[in-house]
């Protein structure tokens, strides 16, 4: 077992705690930045599509994971990144203005959403936030000067400074650096005052509040930080697309980004990696069983939703911590060899209303 | 839902046209309200939210659409049913509720009860799940393309002075009626209906009293099982049956959400209200609203009263 003795105050700055960990994301960070050399076409698309559900899975986190506000209406926000980057991208204004305005924008609806969500917690704020999904829904659908309504709109191929970023590798870079700055921004911002807020929230509102966190403040910006970060990977996935319709976003596409945080594992960046992989691992594996399984099973209509469901189910009654929990769990087990116990992680139930408010 | 029915002239009889809309309105507002009962039923007592709802509604309509075939083939043997109509349909009626009552025991049992305790949104999450597996049992059972309940009420209308009135929907209302009737004698007279109560108050009292409440619970999910499987076959003439049908589920929980959420009386209230607004709002308003009109409701309604119509439990003050 490590054990990390700390003898200056830089040591609790750094973000990795020791030698060990920085060589192995060094090697992780190697491995993605050389993947276009011997990966094709193909997969490098996959590659770049995963990161993208990364980035708003980023967002989800920080609402879902690290502030307990559950939304089941980020499918529009990525729809509003989506759409306001193509329509500025259509209007002349240049790809690296775009993207940040794109993301403001959604920021800035975020908040707004927040707003009205103050007042409600739990099940409330889920099916308030998937109302204003079906009402951003329709929205998008009838503004046909906008959006193009039902017939949708082309995305401009993203150039940057007069280069072009279409072909499979400069977009694989693309996605990957925004990723990236989006994790590390996400790092720092959990270890600010901001994001310890956004924990103290989540663990107990009535303790926050009387350490002195404005609730109201804290949850708007969890808000439209996680709309932002949601918006930018909307920006990316409208490139990705390329034509941008009212069904590529719906309230399949909230759930589906729900479920990755969840089968990643709640409370931390690397879930939502994790998540991200098995996401776009999953619809591949399908594809692949779809082969092997006899062909009755393979023609079963939603049978990847069905499948996604199953496992969600799976996860929540099994592993509520997710897939990083499990890998917390087994690198305990091994550091504590003869002794792990296995009560170590025993869920807390609540069996009193009065517990459960929080 | 489209107007199905034909207005004859716009000017002259308004009085009707809202007569008309208005049946419309409550038979599909009753069909919200007895999802939303399911819903209200679960929250209440075991504090859970069955987002997977509606698919369980249409569940109960597939089974009932085999169950039908099956007795139709069964009673072409038996003389005295043969020519019986709705004969077939009746026994579908209860053996659907019988079956979807030991599929809502089993649910508990096996996926349920090991969540009792644990946070609100893992439920949530978990239902959702449900919802997605349910959808792909079905299409995998019954395929994809919607098919059309054999139904006594299937087709007729009343016209009374030119108010055209489909059995389909006077059968919804009355059925409404008189599952809310028996709900309410349930929980108002009998033994283990205000066991239920008791435990939908405070779980551990209700255990310490002596309530067997993982029996409760189970008991709750399949009274809630049986009401959507009557939902799912009162809507089915209206709507087709497919398994995406389910979806009307998310209006149904903004119903419940409207009428106070562990409100009974409430989930029904608030059915109407979104039932009743949206064929209204498909007549008067621009295209596609009516299918979001449930959505602004519920956000308005969270906006200025978040506890809805009539609610049901003080928050705790901390």
């Amino acid at each position: 077992m490590r054990f990390v003795l700390k003898t200056n105050y830089a040591q609790d700055v750094n973000l990795f705690l020791h030698n060990g960990q920085r060589f192995w994301y060094g090697l992780l960070a190697l491995a993605v930045l050389l993947a276009p050399l011997g990966l094709d076409r193909f997969y490098l698309g996959e590659f770049a599509y995963l990161y993208i559900w990364a980035i708003a899975g980023v967002g989800l986190m920080l609402l879902v994971g690290y502030t307990g506000l559950v939304s089941l209406g980020h499918a529009a926000f990525l729809a509003i990144g989506a759409y306001a980057h193509a329509w500025l991208l259509t209007q002349g204004v240049p790809f690296v203005l775009s993207v940040p305005l794109a993301t403001a924008f959604c920021a800035v609806i975020g908040y707004l959403v927040g707003l009205p969500a103050l007042r409600m917690t739990g099940i409330y704020l889920a099916i308030a936030t998937l109302a204003f999904e079906r009402i951003a829904a329709w929205v998008i659908e009838h503004w046909e000067s906008v959006t193009g309504g039902h017939f949708g709109m082309r995305v401009p191929d993203p150039t940057v400074f007069g280069m072009s970023l279409d072909g499979p590798v400069p977009f694989y870079y693309l996605c990957l650096g925004i990723l990236s700055l989006s994790l590390f921004a996400a790092l720092n911002l959990l270890r600010s005052p901001t994001g310890r807020a956004f924990i103290a929230v989540r663990d107990s509102e009535v303790s926050a509040e009387s350490m002195g966190i404005n609730l109201a403040r804290t949850k708007c910006t969890a808000f439209a930080l996680s709309a932002a970060f949601s918006g930018l990977a909307g920006t990316l996935f409208s490139h990705r697309i390329g034509y941008l319709a009212p069904d590529a976003f719906t309230v399949q596409t909230s759930i589906q980004l729900l479920l990755m945080v969840v089968v990643g594992g709640l409370g931390s960046l690397q879930g939502v990696v994790y998540g991200a992989i098995f996401l776009g691992l999953l619809p591949q594996a399908i594809a692949i069983g779809r082969d092997v399984l006899p062909q009755w099973i393979g023609e079963i209509p939603g049978l990847e939703p069905g499948i996604f469901g199953a496992i969600l189910v799976l996860f929540l009654i099994f592993e509520p911590l997710g897939i990083h929990g499990r890998w917390v769990k087994v690198r305990l087990w091994f550091d504590q060899f003869p002794l792990y116990r296995r009560a170590t992680y025993k869920r807390q139930r609540s069996y009193l209303r009065t517990e459960r408010v929080r | 839902m489209p107007p199905v029915f034909c207005l004859r002239s716009r000017r002259a009889n308004t009085t009707l046209e809202i007569l008309q809309l208005l049946i419309i309105g409550v038979s599909q507002g009753c069909v919200y309200g007895l999802i939303a009962l399911g819903f209200v039923l679960i929250y209440k007592a075991t504090e859970m939210v069955n987002f997977a709802q509606g698919d369980m509604m249409m569940l109960g309509a597939f089974i009932a659409f085999s169950l039908i075939e099956a007795f139709d083939w069964l009673f072409a043997f038996v003389p005295v049913l043969a020519g019986l109509p709705g004969a077939s349909f009746a026994f579908a009626f209860l053996g659907t509720l019988l079956v979807m009552a030991a599929f809502g025991v089993v649910l508990e049992r096996g996926v349920l009860r090991p969540m009792i305790g644990e946070p609100p949104f893992a439920v949530l999450m978990l239902t959702i799940g449900l919802g997605f597996v349910l959808r792909a049992v079905a299409g995998a059972i019954w395929g994809n393309q919607p098919r059309a309940l054999d139904s006594p009420f299937a087709g007729g209308t009343f016209d009374i002075g030119g108010l055209i009135i489909g059995y389909e929907n006077v059968a919804i209302v009355v059925g409404t009626a008189l599952l809310c009737g028996a709900l309410y004698l349930f929980f108002r007279f009998t033994r283990i209906g205000v066991a239920m109560q008791a435990a939908s108050q405070n779980q551990l009292a209700a255990f310490y009293v002596g309530i067997p409440v993982k029996r409760v619970f189970a008991l709750v999910w399949a009274i809630s099982a049986a009401i959507a499987a009557a939902a799912g076959i009162l809507v089915a003439p209206v709507n087709l049956i497919d398994p995406l049908m389910g979806f009307i589920g998310i209006k149904a929980f903004a119903a419940a959400i409207v009428g106070g959420f562990g409100s009974l009386p409430g989930a029904i209230v608030g059915g109407l209200l979104i039932g009743i607004a949206e064929p209204f709002v498909a007549l008067h308003l621009p295209p596609g609203l009516s299918e979001v009109s449930a959505f602004v409701i519920l956000l308005a309604m969270l906006v200025v009263r978040p506890q809805g119509i009539f609610p049901s439990l003080q928050q705790k003050k901390v």
